[in-house]
């Protein structure tokens, strides 16, 4: 069993940025494009870790930080020609809310 | 809707590169249909001489397969040579009678060898070295015979004559000049190029002119003007090309050499592209494939509707592909009473330098035996750098002993093959090989997107180029053209600046809508760049966009490798005291920062911030009045200081007092690099001032300035820009030179590159000799200043700014 988690407004979502979810097992970072497409990764670079929530987004996709790895935001794919994968979340947006799918054993705690 | 026709005939390098730029441009603008006369798909013209030596085999050079052409929907007709063109009809011919519509059509005929008409020409054994054929029929010789005579002492003929000596023949070379290749080299480099050929083995007849071949079934020897003889079993015809216009010429396109073009790519019919060796541009036709790849994407960019590109000729320069002899020559390095020449020459180890100056610009440049530094010369010749400034050392190269990160290593090919290439990503000289083989690379981008070498420090790149250069024979992949931002653009730094002002754009939007930026919204590359631009060009006016800005410029801190924070407060001048120790201390404890350290620039660095404590980090530093010290961004990083004639026995000037009015002056300015300065109070320069990008050493009459120095990767002593007398002339000088490096150079650079590129007379002219505009750019550093010295931190501490940027959006415990 998984549960949609209401995380927020859209608009607390810099437009071509993220923001940070906290989850005990690893952050995730939930992205906003320049046209308001929501898209979530787990926050760690498949290269060495990087948090890809501190990255430059452009397009649908996020440049990591540390070592300019290029991530796509739909799946989790490292971009050719470098090869790796990030774990991608279900994500939606109803009436302006970002919405998260979660694991059931978790609830929800706003920060 | 019906796609349009582009028919493209010949099958080479020009043809399918220009289809490949198209594809990348406009993929479904076009039906495409190639015809190539060859049998074969499109392989790499340059590397058919180390197939020939035995050093590639056909399969390493082919670069478009069957399935490269069926993959991107590309008809490929090969083996049917198209015969003539319709064009009232709009229809290619082929050999058949067989005919093809085009809307447009694009002529990649490349060039036929010259043949001399020379009795005997046509006996069997008499070759030409132009294709996959040619090579076939060579290989096949050496295989059953044993002497072999080559005509022709060019670029083309030695490497013939090469791979047949390699294959075991005897190798006779025949040149009617006085010294080998001498299109491209000197007489003392061609001398020394042909001893080392001779110790090869080779054997060279000249200045000598071929009368006849002899022979009655086939090839038996090659008589001379002389009247000597030279047996031979292969005669390999290697005097030059010609561009090959007969299909143009027979459809009444205009042609004289070649197939004239604009620069445009358009022939007279403008319908119809011709790229590549056919071709004739502003009166020149070219054989190397530099041009012919500029050529390509200029053509590309018409055929795909955009229309702004414009080919406008080509420098040159030339590699030899024999393995083992190092050798390069670019411009014109003939020289005359006007030029100036720079000799090197040692013998002992065969190397010969010569570089030829007009005035203070370099034309023309001949190496032979040691061509690291080729890819430099041929930059400050085609940016024609004014090299007053660096003149004495010129001949020596650009300074490479100080990298580090490899050693000292000078030449890839001495290099082994698990020798390590670049220090930072671990790249050994196997790996790239193998990548550019694997993967068939042609570029630098291609070899760090592949291998990551040279893509973090830089520091490497001229080893990295070499390798390239040996293992694809590519005398193209040296020192490109200045280059595009970011694959984002077809335009480069340069334009893109220029344009702001112009076209009065004031927003990333702007630029990328009227520049027609390939991507909705850029990439990590141009947007830093675009952001940096906007904001030098419009002080006070131009609104930050944050999410174009690094993570680190976005936050005012340094990431770490483990997602943490690093936190450097300013300390003007390297000065501190009791109370600002204490609350660094305090801070320490309170926010458990694991690990405190004195940085190179004389500062205190806190490392291990989590990113949510940052604001309550930085609050109880302003509160000691400490504020952002920018050690985490592209701008004016820190002034170190020695401690002067306040304390000092030799001090001659008060060197903290000066570091601390330059450190207030210039402190929150962004750069296009980071920028560090210093100040020693005496010039035994204790605060190393002179790898500094702004040096101010104190000497009894004054302050000695210097500039575009580095002490990271490339260790580059400072200039002297000048000596000046007063306090106030140092802070006007450090802000006009800074404002000028602001207003020009590229995103990225750092000073002492950029010095190098537009030279230290330049810099000396703007700053010490036009007094008037230096005052100007001091006043314009100033007010940009204006604008920028408000404390990143306090905003974000008590100033209420990006808030949400340091605090997560949920959080998500464990039930």
């Amino acid at each position: 069993m998984s549960l949609w988690l209401d995380i927020g407004w859209i608009e607390d979502i810099p437009r071509l940025g993220a923001r940070v979810v906290r989850r005990p097992q690893g952050n995730i970072a939930v992205f906003r494009t320049a046209d308001d497409r929501v898209f979530a990764l787990d926050d760690r670079c498949p290269h060495k870790g990087g948090p890809l929530s501190q990255g430059i987004v452009h397009g649908e996709r996020v440049t990591c930080p540390l070592h300019n790895w290029i991530v796509e935001l739909g799946d989790g794919t490292a971009v050719a020609p470098d090869e790796g994968c990030v774990a991608a979340h279900r994500v939606r947006v109803v009436d302006g809310r970002v919405c998260l799918l979660i694991e059931s054993d978790a609830h929800e705690q706003v920060a | 809707m019906r796609r349009q026709q582009l028919i493209v005939v010949g099958n080479g390098m020009a043809g399918m590169r220009t289809v490949e730029e198209l594809l990348k441009l406009a993929p479904d603008l076009y039906d495409i249909t190639v015809f190539g006369a060859e049998p074969f798909g499109n392989y790499n013209r340059i590397l058919l001489s180390p197939v020939l030596a035995g050093e590639k085999s056909v399969k390493d050079i082919m670069l478009n397969d069957d399935r490269w052409y069926e993959k991107n929907g590309i008809a490929l007709r090969k083996g049917e040579p198209v015969t003539a063109i319709d064009r009232r009809r709009r229809l290619v011919i082929t050999g058949d009678g067989a005919a093809t519509p085009y809307d447009r059509l694009l002529l990649a005929t490349g060039s036929n060898p010259i043949v001399l008409p020379l009795e005997g020409k046509d006996l069997p054994g008499v070759v030409t070295f132009r294709d996959l054929h040619d090579v076939s029929r060579m290989i096949e010789a050496s295989e059953k015979c044993k002497n072999a005579v080559v005509i022709g002492g060019g670029l083309l003929g030695l490497e013939a004559a090469n791979g047949l000596l390699k294959r075991g023949m005897s190798v006779t070379v025949v040149h009617l000049m006085e010294w080998l290749m001498e299109r491209q080299l000197d007489r003392v480099a061609g001398d020394m190029l042909r001893r080392s050929l001779e110790a090869r083995g080779m054997t060279f007849k000249m200045p000598a002119q071929t009368k006849a071949i002899l022979g009655s079934e086939r090839v038996e020897a090659v008589s001379f003007a002389d009247g000597t003889e030279v047996p031979a079993d292969i005669v390999v015809m290697a005097v030059g090309i010609r561009p090959n216009v007969t299909l143009a010429k027979e459809a009444g396109l205009h042609c004289e050499r070649g197939i004239v073009v604009a620069d445009t790519m358009q022939t007279f019919d403008g319908r119809i592209y011709a790229v590549g060796e056919c071709v004739q541009h502003r009166n020149q036709t070219y054989g190397l494939v530099a041009p012919l790849f500029d050529q390509a994407k200029v053509c590309a960019n018409h055929l795909a509707e955009l229309g702004y590109a414009r080919y406008e000729g080509s420098r040159l320069s030339t590699k030899l592909k024999v393995t083992g002899i190092d050798l390069f020559s670019a411009g014109d390095f003939s020289g005359t009473d006007a030029t100036d020449e720079l000799v090197f020459h040692d013998p002992g180890r065969n190397i010969y330098k010569k570089l030829v100056l007009k005035g203070n610009r370099i034309e023309g440049a001949v190496l032979y035996g040691d061509t690291l530094n080729a890819s430099w010369y041929f930059q400050l010749i085609r940016e024609g750098t004014d090299i007053s400034g660096i003149h004495e050392h010129l001949m020596f190269g650009r300074p490479h002993l100080g990298n580090s990160g490899h050693g000292a290593a000078l030449g890839a090919a001495a290099m082994a093959e698990e020798a390590e290439v670049c220090g930072c990503n671990g790249v050994c000289k196997g790996a790239i090989v193998r990548a550019i083989l694997d993967n068939k690379l042609f570029t630098l981008e291609e070899v760090r997107a592949h291998t990551k070498a040279s893509s973090s420090c830089g520091s490497c790149t001229g080893l990295v180029e070499q390798i390239l250069v040996a293992t694809v024979g590519a005398d193209y992949s040296i020192a490109p053209k200045v280059k595009p931002m970011c694959p984002c653009t077809d335009f480069t730094h340069d334009e893109i600046r220029q344009s702001i002002p112009e076209h009065g754009l004031k927003s990333i939007s702007e630029i990328m809508a009227f520049m027609e930026w390939r991507t909705a919204n850029g990439c990590h590359v141009c947007r830093p760049a675009l952001n940096y631009y906007l904001l030098c060009a419009w002080p006070g006016e131009y609104c930050d966009d944050k999410q174009s800005r690094f993570i680190n410029e976005r936050v005012h801190a340094n990431i770490q490798k483990d997602g943490t924070f690093s936190v450097v407060p300013r300390m003007w001048g390297g000065i501190t005291n009791p109370k600002e120790l204490r609350a660094i201390a305090d801070v320490a404890e309170k926010f458990n920062i694991s690990t405190v350290k004195i940085t190179g620039g004389q500062r205190v660095d806190l490392l291990g911030v989590r990113k949510e404590d940052l604001p309550a980090v930085w609050r109880d530093l302003n509160k000691a009045g400490m504020v952002s010290g920018h050690a985490y961004g592209k701008a004016l990083r820190t002034v170190k200081t020695c401690v002067g004639s306040e304390w000092c026995r030799f001090g001659v000037q008060d060197s903290t007092a000066m570091g601390i009015k330059l450190e207030k002056m210039c402190w929150g300015a962004w750069t296009p690099h980071k920028v560090k300065l210093a100040v020693s109070g005496c010039p035994r320069n204790c605060a190393e001032a002179t790898i500094k990008d702004f040096g101010v050493v104190a000497v009894e009459s004054g302050w000695e300035l210097h500039v575009g120095g580095n002490g990271g990767v490339k260790v580059r002593p400072t200039d002297l820009l000048c000596k000046v007398k007063s306090e106030e002339e140092v802070l006007e000088y450090c802000g006009a030179f800074l404002q000028l490096y602001r207003e020009e150079a590229r995103y990225l650079e750092r000073t002492a590159p950029w010095i190098e590129r537009v030279g230290l007379a330049y810099v000396k002219e703007r700053i010490v000799e036009d007094a008037p505009g230096r005052r100007e750019l001091h006043e314009r550093f100033l007010h940009a200043q204006s604008f920028a010295q408000i404390d990143p931190w306090a905003e974000r501490a008590t100033g209420g700014v990006d808030r949400d940027e340091f605090r997560p959006m949920a959080e998500v415990t464990a039930a």
